[in-house]
């Protein structure tokens, strides 16, 4: 199934109903574009056929995960959730989303290793194992087409401003706030590679570069590095906070997961 | 100064005089070099000679990154019973390895096109060798441009 | 688990060139890899993939280091009659993993 014509038709549908951006530095509305956009049309095709893309291996072993039975209380997620094209279409396009109990921002990650534990008894998954990238991306797919809707309970405000304020503060060696390539920057190029607006649409996405799939936090934990900055540990609350910052600025954009990119 | 030990003295001796027969030590990982590439395709076409034609390449001149570069290789060839693709056979310049892939066809095959996605550790050239049922052998090569990702990544 | 994503047509007709796609999980590790501390990583490809129609070979690959991880690959055959198409991958440490696709012919 060729995802562009969805893809363009979302989009159109969502652009009049958008609020207005929460920062004067984010990038407007009719200008926000996907990484997708960014990519040689072989790549492209990678990631439009379901039966091409590898990212969707991940995604048929988060199906598998699903229904298996784990835990203490011996539960499998659809026991409580149930068919999850239902259950979870649209969950992954609102997160990071407030936890009332830890009163803080969760991300997708988070929510299952949370579920994990309250609801199966069960230890949580480690980050960027391929169990909870293959359930994350399995909840993830539930919402593709669906746009972007991050940010919208007020509870959030603090924690989104404290992500902009990541987003746009110099750090590392090479002294670069993330802002500087991906608000003032981006469609030229570093080296080789197009610098693109950063919009993180289709996470956990099958990355070229690592050759199986990844989070976004293990690719804003490689930016850093780039940028020669001591990364945050996966988890950190500046990721968490970023990762909310970067969902709220690409509101309105549909999700792709699992996007595949260079 | 305490003197070297001598089964140390012998090593460093040998490894010297080994450097120093073939020349200049250079500290790159191990490369395909021209002579492998042609041994690996004289493994394959013996001492037939290789027209060039027939056979065409598909690779994006400029590759998005170079773990992964989608590759079409295909041969004109009416793909009858008599007159076919029996395999094609793919090679590199700079691989630690001379070998892409063998891929074996036949009549059946309907059409001498097989896609897959491939690893080019640099900018190389890529040969791609068609055996026809006649026991003919057919070529092409082309030139792909490989550049490294624009930022280094932490090995996870 | 699920380990490959086959695309075969469900129908074609008698004498249709059709393309079959498939896509194996597998890390394919090209034995030139070192880790952090130095050492080799050891070779783990898959080595060779077949295809039979009916029980007939009609597609055969030799895979390399050269091949990239999750291994994509994608030919074609003549449709001739209904049936079955099995696929096997085997490679290194004794890897062997095989998956099946029906085809209805009219």
């Amino acid at each position: 199934m060729k995802s562009t014509p969805a893809i363009a038709a979302a989009m159109l549908l969502v652009a009049t109903v958008i609020a207005v951006p929460l920062f004067a530095t984010e990038i407007p509305q009719a200008q926000r574009r996907s990484g997708y956009s960014f990519m040689t049309p072989d790549t492209q095709a990678m990631q439009n056929d379901d039966t091409a893309n590898p990212g969707m291996l991940g995604v048929l072993d988060g199906e598998a995960l699903w229904k298996k039975k784990t835990g203490a209380l011996n539960k499998a997620c659809a026991d409580c959730h149930n068919d999850a094209q239902a259950s979870m279409h649209g969950v992954a396009a609102r997160y990071p989303a407030f936890d009332p109990t830890l009163g803080r921002p969760v991300t997708l990650e988070q929510r299952v290793n949370l579920c994990r534990v309250r609801h199966q008894q069960a230890t949580p998954l480690p980050y960027e194992s391929r169990d909870l990238l293959a359930l994350t991306a399995f909840v993830a797919r539930q919402s593709r087409g669906v746009p972007i809707e991050t940010g919208a309970d007020p509870q959030l405000a603090p924690f989104v401003a404290k992500g902009h304020d990541l987003f746009m503060q110099r750090q590392g060696q090479l002294n670069l706030g993330c802002t500087n390539c991906h608000d003032d920057n981006w469609d030229k190029h570093l080296a080789g590679s197009a610098i693109t607006q950063a919009q993180p649409t289709g996470y956990p996405l099958y990355r070229l570069e690592w050759q199986s799939l990844g989070s976004l936090e293990r690719r804003l934990r490689a930016c850093m590095t780039g940028i020669r900055a001591q990364p945050f540990d996966y988890g950190a609350p500046e990721l968490v906070e970023l990762e909310l910052y970067l969902m709220t600025r690409a509101r309105g954009m549909p999700v792709e997961t699992p996007a595949v990119r260079p | 100064m305490r003197e070297p030990d001598d089964s140390t003295r012998r090593q460093f001796l040998g490894l010297a005089g080994g450097v120093v027969a073939f020349g200049v030590v250079t500290l790159r990982p191990a490369e395909a070099t021209p002579a492998m590439l042609a041994s690996a395709i004289r493994n394959v076409v013996g001492a037939a000679v290789v027209k060039t034609g027939k056979v065409k390449l598909d690779i994006p001149p400029l590759v998005e990154n170079g773990n992964t570069v989608p590759m079409t290789v295909s041969v004109t060839s009416p793909m009858t019973s008599n007159d076919y693709v029996k395999s094609i056979h793919v090679f590199n310049e700079k691989n630690p390895q001379p070998n892409v892939g063998n891929f074996y066809l036949g009549p059946r095959a309907g059409r001498a096109q097989v896609s897959t996605r491939i690893r080019l550790a640099d900018s190389q050239k890529i040969v791609a060798i068609a055996q026809l049922s006649d026991g003919s052998f057919w070529q092409t090569s082309i030139d792909v441009v490989v550049t490294l990702a624009a930022c280094t990544d932490e090995v996870i | 688990m699920a380990s490959a994503l086959i695309n075969v047509p469900a129908k074609a007709k008698r004498g249709d060139i059709i393309e079959i796609k498939t896509l194996m999980s597998h890390i394919m590790e090209t034995g030139y890899r070192r880790t952090a501390t130095g050492e080799i990583i050891p070779r783990d490809i898959i080595t060779s993939f077949s295809c039979r129609y009916n029980g007939a070979e009609i597609f055969r690959a030799d895979l390399f280091p050269a091949t990239a991880a999750n291994p994509f690959i994608t030919f074609s055959t003549i449709a001739t009659d209904s049936g079955k198409f099995d696929f096997e991958w085997i490679g290194d440490n004794g890897f062997s993993e095989i998956a099946s696709a029906s085809i209805t012919v009219e």
